[in-house]
């Protein structure tokens, strides 16, 4: 599992994942906050089900994708956390009003 | 190589015919052409379908509605050769209408149509926008659609499925697939065929060209002068949705993969298959008129192909006069009509000649005098 290095301290904010609050850093990824997670899995894939979790970090490989405020198919490793913001791990195909 | 029938062509047509000529205990070669060839099959946007088809022909619309009529048969047939789900449903499909003009252009042209067929019973309907949103319960139609027309016989399938389909049973039952193939010589003698494309030589008593765009240039060396014409079509993807649309729209379609086709241009731009930014843009601009909620869908795809058109728009089947055993089969509507190529065109080329049902669709039908 991965870990910060440092104590963000001053800079520390809160997001929720699934409703559940974390600690993030500003000016990281969201996907670097799902990385850190115990259940370390961002999304299902639409077919099969599987878990994908943040693969390239670049915007290219689309495996993190996830629900942001309400936003679906949201590409976490390039989406800079904000302070209370909701994430949700995408659950298979996204919906047409998410 | 030596065989009873030789198609040239391994697109939808094509691969149709000889699928139903294999079926049919015929050896068969399919003589298909090169990845950079342009490839209608590879670029369809998938429908099965009858509605509006055949104005001013309306053997056309029959031919289609026959063809729409055993494609559940057809598909079947396929899945249990190949293994292979080609995701056909056929619960209806529609055509979006903005605006009350478009709903009583298109009531116009399907009453046309209709009027045409003489005494056949009605495949379609108008239905209006409630009807449309009882229809389609989880759609928030844009506040411009007015209503639709409903095909009854109309529906959907994975084109690529199918010619994956397609090219596996030929195999299955024991025909030939030879890829990057380009014919350049056709002779003919008592005995049938040679075919000539580089180093190789492919003999037959009867041969088919469908080979789309090609057609024309191969058609001219046995005697059949079918004039042809490409038009572009683009078309974008989204990812995939959870089921939004429960039928298959003309333009708009949802695969069972859930991802959601928008289609299609119509473009007059020759042997141009490139996509465009233009095109992209009128595209996406329709599709949220109608569903203004696909604003936030994520495009993952974009691409064209050129269809192949006839100047009337509808089919050619024929043999050759000056050269008998010679068929030619060009259409730009190969999915929908994929189930009679692989039965009645496939059982006609045995024969040595096609149904008289067919004659409408000789391409001696251009062949009007120019007036003076």
């Amino acid at each position: 599992m991965f870990r910060k290095l440092h104590d963000p301290g001053q800079a520390a904010l809160r997001v929720y994942i699934d409703g559940v609050a974390v600690p993030a850093e500003a000016g990281e990824s969201v996907a670097a906050v799902l990385l850190r997670q115990e259940a370390v899995w961002s999304r299902l894939t639409p077919v099969k089900g599987s878990k994908r979790a943040p693969y390239c970090l670049m915007g290219v490989c689309f495996d993190c994708l996830a629900e942001v405020d309400g936003v679906g198919s949201v590409q976490t490793c390039l989406t800079t956390v904000q302070d209370g913001m909701r994430i949700a791990r995408q659950r298979g195909k996204r919906s047409l009003g998410a | 190589m030596k065989a009873d029938v030789i198609v040239i062509g391994g697109g939808t047509v094509g691969a149709a015919i000889a699928y139903g000529l294999a079926q049919r205990q015929q050896h068969v070669i399919v003589l298909d052409g090169d990845d950079r060839d342009h490839r209608a099959a590879r670029a369809n946007f998938g429908l099965v379908w009858v509605q509006g088809k055949g104005t001013n022909m309306p053997e056309y619309q029959l031919w289609s509605r026959r063809s729409c009529e055993r494609w559940a048969d057809f598909s079947k047939g396929l899945l249990d050769i190949t293994g292979q789900d080609l995701h056909l449903e056929q619960k209806g499909g529609l055509v979006f209408c903005l605006g009350d003009a478009e709903f009583e252009a298109r009531r116009t042209t399907l009453q046309k149509l209709h009027n045409q067929l003489g005494g056949e019973p009605a495949d379609c309907e108008m239905i209006d926008r409630s009807e449309l949103e009882r229809i389609m319960p989880g759609v928030a139609f844009g506040s411009e659609v007015y209503g639709a027309s409903l095909g009854h016989r109309d529906g959907h399938a994975n084109p690529l499925r199918l010619l994956s389909a397609l090219h596996a049973g030929i195999q299955r039952l024991g025909g030939t697939i030879v890829s990057a193939t380009l014919v350049e010589k056709i002779q003919s003698n008592s005995s049938g065929f040679t075919l000539g494309a580089g180093l190789e030589n492919y003999v037959a008593p009867r041969i088919v060209i469908a080979a789309g765009l090609g057609s024309q240039k191969l058609g001219a060396l046995v005697g059949l002068d079918v004039p042809l014409r490409p038009q572009r079509g683009q078309i974008l993807v989204t990812e995939r949705f959870v089921p939004i649309l429960p039928l298959p729209c003309s333009g708009l379609r949802q695969t069972r993969e859930g991802t959601v086709m928008i289609g299609a241009t119509q473009e007059d731009v020759g042997l141009d298959a490139a996509t465009t930014a233009v095109a992209a843009a009128k595209l996406s601009t329709r599709a949220l008129r109608i569903i203004p909620a696909l604003a936030t869908a994520t495009l993952v795809r974009q691409w064209a192909g050129l269809r192949v058109l006839t100047p009337d728009g509808c089919p050619v089947y024929a043999q050759s006069e000056s050269h008998p055993g010679a068929f030619v089969a060009l259409c730009h509507s190969g999915v929908t009509l994929a189930a009679v190529h692989a039965e009645t065109i496939a059982q006609a080329v045995i024969d040595g000649s096609l149904p008289s049902s067919l004659d409408v669709f000789h391409q001696r039908r251009f062949d009007v005098p120019e007036a003076a």
